[in-house]
């Protein structure tokens, strides 16, 4: 017995006395994640309806493979990719999946989510946790968390990739400029939220002015720091929102690549 | 206006104890602390209970209300409904002594683990001069009252007794953040034995010390997580490391 039922410990047989809905939070963390996870994989693994011409899905944002919708490539990249290896055709997704994922994946706020929500380390505050053994992120794979930087960085690369998207979203379906529909406004919303959500994040914080000892010797990047820091607060709300920002500008995509709706165009 | 409050106070030591149900007058505007104590004058003549201020700034009265990590002073009767009972043990994640009185030295023990500021040599202590800005920071750490409610919650001592060797906690996290962001500190090795020491990479930022704390110190996001940034330069970061030996950066040290 270890834990709270160690022998040292005051005799309670409760894991946890507290009387609120303590598991309401994990339990709505655990059903979002796991519905973008399963929507994602399949959007992954659908390999169609990414593009309708200007708008391309941020699934499939920078289309690096040869099979790469016509339009869709982007002229610095080209296509370096196969679109089948070992006779198994691949999804151009799948070949940039691993940045935006491993983004999330690496993210201070995320982790916290998914150890509360997935792994249970801890539930909820003062609630035992169901494992008897317990070493954090000192050993692998955990301790590749420290990646987080090196996603960060990506991640910027990756922002400015649909931000050129979606600059790209104020044409038409015939390339020319100066036009404006629904899914520019998506674009712009979605874009948006992830620039928030990288600036806000906690290594940005740290690498902009956080590591810094005398903040009175560097007076702009104090500035921006304390900027930084504001929107740092706010770090778990954007990476929800930005979350659900990809998710809709991807749905629609698929619904204008589809068929299902046409992108409405206001001018 | 006076009401009637049903309790569920926790006695006992280390050999046994349980759950005790009481009746208790409380009256308007008072706390939980208060109610114990009628109960000790009024039924408990022995409950023993810790506390000094009964302003939430001696961190004595820590204690676990409905199960959450509170400071007795500071938790309003008023916030409990009328029908509902109100339980109180003692601090779950460290040993018995009696009733509400757990044995905290384990932090103590912790806090003498945490090399002390090291002032500039040379530099007679009148001299030291610092801005504003460079102890900021720092200046939020110093609210911290010593409650530990902290350390109590913490999962990773609270759930794994073994844990305690090898980690300070987030207590001891804002102390050696404290020191590695003072403008005058001189010693130079608190990352690496922030997390080679003290168990910084123990935690998984999971907020509950945050939570907890009565003085609203953003523990986690202001102290343990940049600890952590300044850990991956100095250890996991190769351009930072590359930068250290060319000798342009501070290095691992
Ligand atoms: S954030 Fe870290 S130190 Fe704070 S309670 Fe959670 S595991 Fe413990
Ligand atoms: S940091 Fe907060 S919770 Fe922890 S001991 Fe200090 S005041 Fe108490
Ligand atoms: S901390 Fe969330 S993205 Fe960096
Ligand atoms: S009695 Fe001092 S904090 Fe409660």
């Amino acid at each position: 017995m270890s834990g709270v039922f160690s022998p040292t410990r005051a005799e309670i047989k409760e894991r946890t006395l507290r009387t609120d809905k303590w598991w309401l939070q994990p339990a709505i963390t655990f059903g979002v994640l796991l519905s973008f996870v399963i929507y994602a994989t399949f959007r992954t693994f659908e390999n169609k309806n990414y593009f309708a011409e200007p708008l391309i899905s941020p699934f499939y944002s920078p289309c690096l493979s040869a099979s790469c919708e016509p339009g869709t490539v982007l002229a610095i990249f080209g296509q370096p990719f196969n679109n089948q290896y070992f006779g198994i055709g691949i999804s151009p997704a799948l070949f940039i999946l691993i940045f935006p994922l491993g983004f999330r994946m690496t993210c201070y706020y995320y982790r916290k989510s998914y150890y509360r929500a997935f792994w249970m380390s801890p539930p909820a505050c003062a609630v035992a946790e169901p494992h008897t053994k317990y070493t954090g992120e000192t050993r692998a794979p955990l301790i590749l968390q420290n990646s987080h930087r090196w996603f960060f960085y990506i991640g910027l690369v990756f922002n400015v990739i649909l931000t050129w998207d979606t600059i790209l979203a104020f044409r038409n379906a015939e390339k020319e400029w100066g036009h404006m529909s629904v899914g520019t406004l998506v674009f712009i919303f979605s874009t948006t939220m992830l620039w928030l959500y990288s600036l806000s994040c906690h290594t940005c914080r740290h690498t902009l002015g956080g590591r810094l000892k005398h903040f009175s010797k560097h007076p702009i990047r104090y500035k921006v720091w304390t900027v930084v820091s504001a929107l740092n607060h706010k770090h778990p709300t954007f990476a929800w929102i930005s979350l659900f920002g990809v998710a809709g500008a991807d749905i629609y995509v698929r619904a204008v690549a589809s068929g299902a709706i046409t992108n409405f165009y206001f001018f | 206006m006076a009401r009637k409050l049903n309790l569920r106070i926790w006695r006992g030591d280390s050999t046994d104890g349980g759950l005790q149900n009481v009746q208790v007058e409380a009256n308007e505007g008072e706390v939980v602390l208060d109610v114990i104590h009628r109960v000790q004058a009024t039924q408990m003549g022995d409950l023993a209970v810790r506390w000094n201020c009964k302003a939430g700034k001696c961190g004595s009265c820590s204690m676990e209300i409905n199960g959450k990590p509170r400071l007795a002073c500071m938790i309003q009767v008023a916030s409990f409904g009328d029908n509902e009972t109100i339980t109180v043990t003692p601090l779950r994640a460290f040993p018995i002594i009696k009733d509400l009185v757990t044995d905290v030295s384990f932090n103590y023990k912790k806090a003498m683990e945490i090399p002390a500021y090291a002032h500039p040599d040379g530099l007679a202590p009148g001299d030291a001069r610092m801005e504003q800005v460079d102890v900021e920071r720092s200046q939020e750490f110093r609210k911290c009252i010593e409650c530990f409610l902290c350390q109590d919650v913490c999962h990773v001592v609270r759930d794994h007794e073994e844990n305690k060797k090898s980690f300070a906690g987030p207590r001891f996290f804002i102390r050696i953040a404290e020191l590695d962001m003072h403008p005058l500190d001189m010693l130079k090795n608190r990352k690496k034995t922030a997390q080679e020491e003290h168990g910084l990479g123990m935690c998984n930022i999971t907020k509950c010390c945050t939570e907890v704390c009565p003085e609203h110190i953003r523990i986690t996001d202001n102290a343990i997580i940049p600890m952590k940034e300044r850990v991956v330069d100095i250890k996991y970061d190769p351009l930072r490391w590359l930068g250290s030996k060319i000798g342009k950066r501070e290095g691992i040290v």
